[in-house]
């Protein structure tokens, strides 16, 4: 039957625009090698790899195959998932469920991306249906500008309430030693002087593209009592998909984000998110779609979350931070995201995340990732075993 | 807790011009969900597709087929983004876990639809070494071929004999691109590739599709009153650097295969298994892999194709379904290979089905250059 499983250790590369000193089999052996130091275990106590990118990014074919050789997988078991923007939320759900399937013990997620080896706006633009809707494509930005636009429209937020959510992640992000973007922003009028990309939505509300990758190391009970590190406990998850939107126009919807949560907290007995969980990581490629997701997941009132962050609510020594690393728009490897995102609730859950410690005791955690067709993938996890 | 497959469904493999990739899985959904009475969309609480972007020329290729399978605003979707006998393998995963009781897998691909295979399996080589040679999976079956010649002292009329045979067993099976049978001279006159191998020593390009219902137990014994259980799973990674491997040593065959007949407890598959349906994309793969999942000792798997064991009548049958080289697209061909095992383990008693009673079958999946991962499953007719 069903086992638990835990996170025994992670590791995370720097993250940079562009990593030309090394290649995708290298900077992906970066990350095993801290996740490996950090669980105090070595590659031979790996019983199986999951690995994943947004495989037309790099434009590379069958990725695992070249990075079997650099991350120590030749002559083990291994699977490849890919579910673009969230490929690193499903990496970390299937080694939850191999390890709680009671298959293998321990097991490695590895995600990345080398943005710059190949062309991420060509590769994305193929997202959108090639008989209805990719005459018309303009990668994420139009997507999120679009999104933006919306958000204020519904709340009567005003315009500077994105930026109101940079100045928070960039602070987060000065803590945070992997970050990509450390911006020294003071004020919300120093961000609002970033250009426009499409009105509402500036350079500063979207995130960057990096280079990086990170990796968690997953095991069972039985092991991880015996690891180097506190377990960090995987609670639940959930993914769920909203299909088609390239193709149907129509409203703008976050009715799958709304189902996940309810569905996962439900399930799990949290009547008050906010109250309940202690920090969020949450996959929010642009300052906009964070205010609104955080009322999709249930962590505020609809149409209320901007004022929330205006009373600083979401700030990293309040009872709620979200986001202490520093989030998607200040580091975002696309296929290793969201597993960051993991990997980053799993630090704080520990007490190890350094300058970026939550000053709340946290125990229970959630983390999660979006993409697609806008869909989205959650986990809870928690600093003990219940 | 046991893990079974209720049903399943397939598309024939033929060139489909009209339908797009998510239209072929639309197809194989609403068959599967017909044969067990499961409602779209609420009938199963996961599903994993498995198709590539590369060949559906498209990011996220899983939109448009999550979509097809009810993954909008219901279960949750997740596409394995390599050979579909690894989707299986995962959506046993899926519901060992206890994550879902009833899965839906499906598989999907328009080869026919690529113009030049070629530059994809170019692009899946390391950028320093092996792709600016112009290596494609071709090329590198070609050097494997190569190697297991000089090591066994093999020749192309054996690799000819597989297509021969493998393309007789075809001749029943409805699914396959192409039912016709083709003589030994025909074979060695085929247009060279890269030699050995000659455009009939390779798996016919097709477009197609496929899908079954995993379940646990008690869900499985509802749903059907002939499941097949899934006994054992196996896979394993090869180096992907061909120098850094002895070509003709399927190593990763080897481990992927012991871990399947462990977990399986099964000691010698030889008499243990009563058939195989193995994923040959090239012709000297069936020998190769034969051996790799020791049904004979190394060198011998020619000698055990001529002496006529490995026929559908012939005491331990191989690919009675025809394996793939009649025609099966990639991606589905691992989780073809699934439902072959799992389909004539069903029909157990069917008049001319060719084996007695089968009781447990092996499925294989291969994927990569020279076979780099193996997927080895193993099945128990559960009635």
């Amino acid at each position: 039957m069903a086992r638990r499983a835990a996170v025994v250790g992670v590791g995370q590369t720097y993250h940079r625009a562009r990593r030309p000193d090394v290649n995708i089999g290298e900077i992906c052996t970066e990350a095993v090698r801290f996740a490996l130091e950090d669980a105090g275990i070595s590659i031979k106590d790996i019983d199986a790899f999951i690995t994943g990118n947004m495989e037309l990014f790099e434009g590379r074919y069958a990725q695992d195959m070249w990075q079997a050789d650099y991350i120590g997988a030749v002559g083990k078991p291994g699977i490849r998932v890919t579910t673009g923007g969230t490929t690193g939320g499903t990496l970390a759900c299937v080694a939850f469920e191999t390890v709680a399937s009671g298959i293998f013990d321990v097991v490695i997620a590895v995600g990345f991306e080398k943005q710059f080896e190949g062309d991420t706006r060509a590769g994305l633009k193929t997202v959108a249906d090639p008989l209805w809707t990719r005459w018309q494509t303009t990668g994420a930005i139009g997507y999120f500008a679009r999104q933006a636009r919306y958000y204020m429209k519904q709340t009567g937020a005003p315009e500077e309430a994105g930026s109101r959510v940079r100045l928070r992640l960039a602070k987060h992000a000065l803590r945070n030693p992997h970050a990509h973007l450390r911006l020294q922003l003071q004020s919300v009028e120093e961000v609002m002087k970033s250009p426009y990309l499409i009105p509402p939505l500036r350079q500063l509300d979207m995130c960057p593209t990096s280079e990086g990758a990170c990796a968690i190391i997953v095991a069972s009970e039985e092991k991880a009592s015996r690891m180097a590190r506190k377990p960090v406990w995987a609670k639940d998850w959930i993914t769920v998909h909203k299909e088609g939107v390239y193709t149907r126009g129509g409203q703008h919807s976050v009715a799958d984000l709304e189902m996940a949560a309810a569905k996962l907290f439900g399930r799990n007995g949290i009547k008050k998110p906010m109250a309940e969980i202690c920090v969020a990581e949450i996959y929010a490629p642009s300052t906009w779609a964070e205010l609104e997701w955080l009322e999709a997941y249930g962590f505020s009132k609809k149409g209320q979350a901007w004022e929330l962050e205006e009373k600083g609510q979401f700030d990293f020594d309040r009872e709620f931070p979200v986001n202490p690393s520093g989030g998607v728009v200040s580091t975002n490897p696309i296929g290793a995201t969201a597993l960051i995102r993991v990997a980053e609730v799993a630090l704080q859950l520990r007490g190890d995340a350094g300058e970026r410690q939550i000053v709340r005791k946290p125990t229970l955690g959630f983390s999660t990732a979006w993409g697609g067709s806008g869909w989205t993938v959650a986990h809870l996890l928690s600093a003990t075993k219940d | 807790m046991k893990v079974g497959i209720v049903a399943a469904a397939q598309s024939p493999f033929r060139e489909y011009p009209e339908w797009r990739p998510q239209e072929l899985t639309y197809l194989v959904v609403e068959e599967v969900l017909k044969k067990t009475g499961l409602p779209f969309r609420e009938g199963y609480d996961d599903i994993i597709t498995c198709s590539s972007d590369h060949w559906d020329g498209k990011t996220l290729s899983d939109i448009e087929h999550g979509e097809m399978a009810g993954a909008h605003l219901g279960p949750g979707e997740e596409k394995v983004g390599m050979d579909g006998a690894n989707a299986v393998l995962l959506g046993y995963i899926k519901v060992l876990s206890g994550h879902a009781d009833v899965v839906l897998v499906t598989a999907a691909c328009k080869e026919r639809d690529v113009l030049d295979p070629c530059v994809i399996e170019n692009f899946g080589f390391d950028v320093t070494y092996q792709q600016l040679i112009g290596l494609d999976f071709t090329q590198a079956a070609a050097l494997q071929a190569m190697s297991f010649m000089h090591k066994y002292g093999l020749k192309r009329e054996d690799f000819a004999e597989v297509v021969v045979q493998m393309r007789r067993n075809g001749q029943a099976n409805p699914h396959l691109f192409s039912q016709q049978e083709v003589s030994l001279n025909e074979v060695l006159g085929s247009e060279m590739l890269a030699y050995p191998i000659s455009s009939l020593d390779k798996k016919a390009p097709c477009d197609g599709a496929c899908a079954m219902i995993l379940a646990k137990e008690e869900r499985a014994k509802e749903l059907t009153e002939q499941p097949v259980w899934i006994k054992g799973i196996g896979s394993c990674y090869d180096a992907h650097n061909l120098g850094d491997r002895d070509l003709a040593d399927p190593e990763a065959l080897f481990r992927a295969a012991k871990d399947a007949y462990r977990m399986a407890a099964i000691k010698d598959p030889k008499k243990e298994i009563d058939f195989f349906e193995i994923s040959e994309h090239y012709s000297y793969q069936l020998l190769l892999w034969m051996e790799g999942l020791g049904l004979c000792e190394r060198g011998e798997s020619a000698k055990l194709l001529h002496s006529g064991k490995i026929g559908k009548e012939g005491g331990m049958p191989v690919n009675p379904s025809g394996g793939l080289l009649g025609g099966v697209p990639r991606y589905v061909a691992g989780a073809n290979r699934v439902i072959e095992a799992f389909g004539r383990l069903q029909e157990k008693a069917k008049e001319g089905a060719g084996i007695k009673e089968p009781r447990v079958a092996l499925a294989h999946g291969a994927y990569g250059p020279a076979g780099q991962h193996h997927c080895v499953i193993i099945l128990e007719r559960g009635f």
